[in-house]
């Protein structure tokens, strides 16, 4: 028996990961302005607006124009602020939200010119639990942020945005625990690939439901975006923030967004998988983003019709209904694997 | 003394608390109607009228910037200089500086001319009592609208550029359109 803590699947020599993690890399800065063009846009037509559409052919270079502006504006800190944590703070944010992205699956072992080579970052034994551990990490870049900028509207957002993302962290697991006990594993590959005969999504509705819900919260978007409550906290943890730094808390959101959008396709909606055909491996990928897509499309589709909840309305539904909805869930489903196994 | 209610007593109806599994059932189902409001606006497309380009057609009788007018058979100017119009402007901003004319240098239909006919328009506030005061319909109200300038003495518009055709001309609505 193996002493590591996590049991890593290799398919492949060291050079090729690294060429992979330059890759999906490479692939998350590629698709963070998509996902931004495509939310401001849709948010437009929702509003019936038409959204960006002067920056390039129907305002394409939107969000090139956006990184420009933030890339040349003056560093600015503010004199209370706490210098090196402040710096640091968005860092940790960029780091983990990038560092859980590298887990999402986007497809199986393929064999690129002769090289087998898995069509993910890495393939944990314990794939989960690493998402969360980035995702609890994660909040050590809101709180930094907000506790080192030495304001009090930053210091209120950091803390609403504590208090909120651990209460919601605890349904968001429990409603994976379903699908964990169906599987029988916690690799995600592995997840994917129990789900060829039928996508949890169908016998784990309401673990779905819990879990797409809980994930609003995660990500700070609306209906749950307390932690940044334009009207009432300026901006929330990242009131101080400004330039690359901000650039920096505004990549990670979105980054965020695109790692639970991948998580919920991996634990629900099949993966790579798609039903009745079999395409060949290297649609696989592009399978994953288009089913990521939708749910970028759904994150956007509930910010325009949803207002923000108050605060104690976000605490009471997510420890008085989505908790004990999540633990009947959870409880439920191993019943129900115990009376089927 | 205490205030007893008599029988105009009014019964408030109060909304259904937010209770906890009642609460988030009608909670779900409102969400989803609210999903299907909005995404019937995303079908029906944008209204917004992408202004440069496009323009919102005026009225008829929209006040936009002041047009002389010459007349059509003759090519005289209508205006002869009597200042009227001067007179009746609350803001005071235009300027007549009337002219006699002559057999040779014959400008307007009548004795004199306006020699120097000057509007401010930064002034102007486009009442239209000037319109009104015109004995002859010399000045009317046009149709532009579009009079930013990048210094103040631009916006004064002398009595060739009043004269002139507008460079593009407003789109223009009928009446009761």
């Amino acid at each position: 028996m193996s002493h590591t803590i996590a049991a890593i699947g290799y398919a492949e020599p060291w050079y090729i990961q690294i060429i992979k993690s330059v890759v999906l890399f490479l692939l998350a800065v590629q698709i963070v302005p998509v996902v931004l063009l495509a939310e401001r846009k849709l948010l437009g037509r929702f509003q019936h607006r038409y959204g960006p559409n002067r920056v390039g052919p129907f305002g394409l270079a939107q969000p090139l124009a956006d990184i420009i502006k933030l890339a040349t504006k003056e560093p600015f800190q503010p004199s209370t602020a706490v210098g090196f944590l402040y710096a640091l703070a968005p860092v940790i944010s960029l780091l983990t939200a990038l560092a859980a992205f590298a887990i999402l699956p986007f497809g199986d072992v393929a064999n690129i010119f002769g090289q087998e080579v898995g069509l993910y970052g890495l393939d944990v034994g314990i794939g989960v639990l690493y998402v969360f551990a980035f995702g609890a990490i994660a909040f050590y870049g809101l709180m930094l942020g907000g506790w080192a900028s030495g304001s009090k509207y930053s210091f209120l957002g950091a803390m609403r945005a504590a208090a909120q993302l651990i209460s919601y962290e605890v349904a968001m697991a429990l409603s994976l625990v379903g699908v964990l006990m169906t599987a029988g594993t916690l690799s995600l590959t592995g997840i994917v690939e129990a789900q060829s005969g039928m996508w949890y999504v169908v016998p784990q509705f309401v673990g779905f439901l819990i879990f797409v819900t809980a994930a609003f919260a995660e990500t700070n978007r609306a209906p749950f975006d307390l932690p940044e409550a334009d009207a009432e906290l300026v901006a929330g943890y990242n009131t101080e923030y400004g330039g690359s730094k901000f650039a920096a808390y505004f990549f990670a959101e979105y980054v965020n967004i695109l790692v639970v959008s991948g998580i919920a396709v991996t634990m629900f909606l099949g993966g790579w998988q798609l039903p009745l055909v079999d395409p060949p491996g290297f649609v696989d990928p592009f399978v994953v983003l288009g089913k990521i897509f939708v749910f970028v499309f759904l994150f956007v589709w509930i910010r325009a019709t949803l207002p923000r909840l108050r605060y104690d309305q976000l605490m009471s539904f997510g420890w008085k209904v989505l908790l004990p909805l999540a633990t009947a869930n959870a409880l439920v489903t191993a019943v129900v694997v115990v009376a089927v196994s | 003394m205490t205030w007893t209610p008599g029988d105009e007593m009014l019964v408030v109806q109060r909304a259904p608390q937010p209770g906890a599994a009642g609460g988030t059932y009608r909670a779900f189902g409102e969400t989803l109607r609210g999903l299907k409001t909005t995404m019937a606006r995303l079908f029906e497309g944008a209204k917004t009228i992408s202004y440069p380009e496009e323009k919102v057609p005026v009225y008829p009788r929209f006040r936009g910037r002041h047009r002389l007018h010459r007349f059509e058979d003759t090519g005289l100017e209508k205006c002869v200089g009597c200042s009227l119009c001067a007179a009746a402007c609350p803001a005071d901003c235009i300027r007549v500086v009337a002219a006699e004319n002559t057999p040779e240098n014959r400008v307007s239909a009548g004795e004199r001319y306006a020699a120097v006919y000057e509007i401010n328009l930064a002034r102007c506030i486009f009442c239209g009592y000037c319109e009104v005061a015109c004995p002859f319909d010399a000045i009317t109200m046009g149709h532009d609208y579009e009079m930013s300038a990048y210094n103040r003495t631009d916006l004064i518009f002398t009595k060739e550029m009043l004269l002139d055709e507008p460079l593009e001309r407003t789109p223009l609505r009928n009446e009761g359109e």
